[in-house]
């Protein structure tokens, strides 16, 4: 199922699809592994909501919802 | 001498590989032109010594964060004889990201693979000489915090740098690699050197690169209008991009082996997950923090720790006891509790220190100028600021191991959403906690801030946050009767807490009066928490102490120099105290008071027992005197006079001191010493400590924070930054003075009135979101 990563719930996995936006934000994503392909895993929210933290390539990134919608992720069915 | 660059991501362990090569010859980078925090040292351990650049943890040499331009522009102009690539093994994946970059540049590199101790640990395995294939280069499995195989990693460097290395790429993508083969050749005809890294970058359609070869753009855009790809089209960024980590990963398949056990597909929770549960939950997470940083100036500053003569009423009459809490100055007076580790050791400090004035005073003349001027002037004035090291040390110790344990980055986390609100992003809060520290690199750090009036913003705002520099003031301030018995630590609690309520309410004050909504994006590693590393602990603590101990003798012993001038010399240089003020006071046989006859100078005249008369002139009359009662004056709305800041006619000593902590805010307190105000001596009402406090927390930082901020702000801006700094601190500090006096307030309320504060500010700022959220649905249906 395709959704933004901005509403990624807990236990969710998903891979990266596609990554949106422009310049500056997209490449900042790229660098920092979030690229097609990769797979996030929801780990939390902050205490009032945004930002939020995922695993990506086996590190704990945490980013906002603005930046996460950017990016289009496909999550896998709940086993 | 053989130049070596140490690149790596944040958090890979450069910084301790850095200091573990270096040793004690590292020095900080100074502020000015492009360096944004570039650390050099030397490597003497080797046959030829080497000179180390650390630059700064970058994730990429993209064009976009002035860090990542800073470390490329030193790789490719500077042109290091090798670059040190470090790498956390713990994160092999995306570490390798910027090696990949790395390797296009033509430059000889190493690869450090440092923490492979831990990889091993938990039971994975990294095979090393599998990855130096791939790479091409060498792989140095090393452990910077245990300084394991760090010789080996220099011999390979130095071996590395005699032969020149040409820049390889890792993209694999057919069709990209024919258009960048074709523009490296291009810039190879041209003679440019690194071509095939400016062929990459300009295919990247790179905006620097883009700039410095115009003529070249045309051919990627022809190209670019012809290519396409499945998931990419033809965006080169993404695809290049892409085909980095696609290499990485197959290559990190065959390189780390990964233990059975942990295979079984349930992830198990790893002891830094489960503190950050805890640390970061959706209830507690802000508590904590505020309890935490309560207990860190409670240690520091805290008269009574635990509050426990406050709860028992534990009088200690032990003279032994109160020697030792008290610094061995036992006068019969019971002690009020037990001293925090802080308020111990500063009474030690105070203590040594004294004697060693008195020691100095004994072997020198009495009632010389140079008596005065070593004992009354340098010696006294480095003393005030020398007895507050313990003090401020103890502060940075706390903040050196929340930040190495990885848990200030975990507070920009739970603090950006608050943050965003009033217009700051959740990255400013890094050079604010910076600013804690000092202002001068705080100030520097929001260079790493990518939007101009975010940065503007921010550097306003940090003298909202009371730098190292001031402790001693608020130490000195919290200290004096006024605050009797245990508020002193909760008055330290508010001023810090204060600042930053009040950075809160400006922000939102310069978020009104902006038009732009534009905030900047929050993209942000969290590092595991670990035991916060001694070392890594000590060599911190140790910079800050060099830099303190510098400042005290150069620029701190100056102004104390100039202060005992001006404060001994009336305008005529004839009354002056320089020659009969260290008489001894056991001596005294008789004091009489005049008034000078054809000047106005106050003086006393001292007959001592062998009839000798010396005449002391009071030293409001001196030139700073003077200068002082004048400035008073500006001063008199915010609380100097009778009852505010001062006993009597103190006044013009506190306005003389806020001029003198321009040079550095130290002075602040090493003037109002030299002026004869202590802890016994101070005056100020409880209202008059907040105000004095809070001016001195506001104002104008010193001066090298104000030559920082000229550095970072171009023309307008910057003078808007002191217009503000002067206009802002003065304005609040007029209500703190004003209010405080008409409610007469006692120590809590400091506290009380932060506290309620940010309350009122989160609660309206939610407010005004549910409303603007509202709106949108509104105009969504």
């Amino acid at each position: 199922m395709l959704k933004k990563l901005d509403a990624i719930q807990k236990g969710e996995t998903g891979l990266v699809k596609n990554v949106e936006g422009d310049g500056k934000i997209r490449r900042r994503l790229f660098d920092m592994g979030v690229t097609p392909g990769a797979k996030v895993t929801f780990r939390k929210k902050a205490p009032m909501g945004d930002p939020i933290e995922i695993t990506i390539r086996g590190y704990e990134l945490s980013l906002r919802k603005a930046e996460a919608s950017l990016v289009i992720i496909d999550v896998e069915d709940a086993q | 001498m053989k130049k070596f660059a140490l690149a790596g991501n944040p958090n890979s362990g450069k910084t301790t590989l850095f200091n573990s090569l270096t040793g004690s010859t590292a020095h900080v980078g100074n502020w000015p032109g492009v360096t944004v925090d570039k650390r050099e040292g030397i490597y003497r351990k080797s046959d030829e010594s080497v000179y180390i650049v650390d630059l700064p943890g970058i994730y990429s040499l993209s064009p976009y964060t002035p860090e990542e331009v800073v470390s490329r522009n030193f790789i490719i102009d500077e042109k290091p004889d090798c670059v040190i690539n470090i790498i956390d093994a713990t994160n092999l994946e995306r570490n390798l990201y910027l090696t990949t970059q790395l390797l296009e540049i033509d430059v000889p590199i190493v690869v450090a693979l440092n923490m492979s101790d831990v990889v091993r640990k938990n039971g994975d395995e990294i095979d090393a000489s599998a990855l130096s294939k791939r790479l091409g280069v060498p792989v140095v499995e090393i452990s910077a915090l245990k300084e394991e195989h760090l010789d080996e990693l220099m011999q390979e460097a130095i071996k590395a740098s005699n032969s020149p290395r040409k820049g390889i790429t890792v993209i694999q993508n057919r069709n990209l690699l024919h258009l960048i083969n074709d523009v490296n050749i291009a810039f190879e005809l041209k003679n440019i050197e690194n071509p095939l890294f400016h062929a990459i970058k300009l295919v990247e359609l790179d905006e620097l690169e883009m700039k410095m070869h115009p003529e070249t753009v045309e051919t990627v855009n022809k190209f670019k209008a012809t290519f396409e790809n499945d998931i990419f089209g033809n965006d080169f960024e993404a695809l290049i991009a892409d085909s980095r980590y696609e290499y990485i990963t197959k290559n990190y398949a065959t390189t780390l082996k990964k233990n059975k056990k942990s295979k079984d597909g349930s992830e198990k929770l790893t002891k830094s997950d489960k503190i950050d549960k805890v640390m970061t939950h959706k209830i507690w997470a802000i508590p904590i923090f505020v309890f935490i940083m309560f207990l860190v100036f409670h240690l520091t500053f805290s008269e009574d720790l635990f509050f426990l003569n406050g709860l028992f009423h534990l009088e200690l009459n032990n003279e032994v006891a109160v020697n030792i809490f008290s610094g061995m100055a036992y006068d019969g007076q019971a002690l009020q509790g037990i001293p925090s580790p802080g308020v111990l050791l500063q009474n030690w400090m105070g203590f040594l220190t004294g004697k060693l004035i008195d020691i100095f005073r004994s072997f020198m003349p009495v009632g010389t100028w140079y008596t005065s001027l070593v004992c009354d002037g340098i010696l006294t004035g480095l003393d005030a600021v020398l007895s507050f090291i313990p003090q401020v040390m103890i502060l940075f110790l706390f903040i050196a191991i929340l930040e190495d344990s990885g848990y200030m980055s975990r507070v920009a986390f739970i603090l950006d959403r608050a943050f965003r609100k009033f217009g700051l992003s959740g990255k400013a809060f890094i050079p604010m906690l910076t600013g804690f520290g000092c202002s001068v690199p705080a100030i520097m750090a929001t260079r790493t801030l990518e939007d101009e009036r975010e940065k503007n913003r921010t550097i306003r705002l940090m003298t909202c946050f009371s730098c190292g520099a001031k402790a001693p003031i608020w130490a000195l301030l919290a200290a004096t009767g006024v605050m009797a018995g245990f508020a002193g630590d909760l008055f330290v609690f508010a001023i810090y807490l204060g600042g930053i309520a009040c950075a809160i309410i400006f922000a939102l004050f310069m978020k009104l009066f902006s038009k732009d909504r534009y905030v900047s994006p929050f993209i942000m590693e969290l590092p595991a928490y670990h035991m916060p590393q001694a070392k890594n602990v000590a060599a911190h603590l140790w910079d800050k102490l060099k830099h303190y101990l510098i400042k005290a003798s150069t620029i701190i012993a100056a102004c104390t120099i100039v202060v005992w001038f001006l404060s001994n010399f009336g305008w005529d240089f004839w009354h002056n105290n320089a020659f009969n003020s260290a008489f001894d006071p056991n001596d005294i046989a008789s004091y009489t008071f005049k008034l000078g006859n054809s000047t106005q100078y106050y003086l006393t005249e001292i007959t001592n027992k062998d009839g000798v008369v010396s005449t002391i002139y009071n030293m409001k009359w001196s030139i700073l005197g003077t200068l002082g009662q004048g400035l008073r004056y500006i001063f008199y709305p915010l609380g100097a006079l009778e009852g505010g800041w001062a006993h009597g006619a103190d006044a013009w000593k506190y306005s003389v001191s806020i001029i003198t902590g321009l040079v550095a805010k130290e002075d602040v307190v090493a003037t109002m010493v030299q002026l004869g105000l202590n802890e016994e001596t101070i005056g100020l009402s409880i209202a008059g400590v907040y105000s004095f406090a809070f001016y001195n927390l506001f104002t104008l930082p010193c001066f090298a924070a104000i030559g920082a901020a000229r550095a970072e702000q171009k023309g307008k801006e910057f003078w808007l930054t002191i217009l503000w700094w002067l206009a802002m601190s003065y304005g609040f500090t007029l209500i703190v003075y004003w209010l405080g006096s008409i409610f007469s307030v006692v120590w809590w309320a400091g506290v009380l009135v932060a506290l309620v504060l940010i309350g009122i500010v989160v609660g309206v700022g939610i407010t005004i979101d549910r409303r603007n959220k509202s709106n949108k649905e509104r105009i969504k249906e």
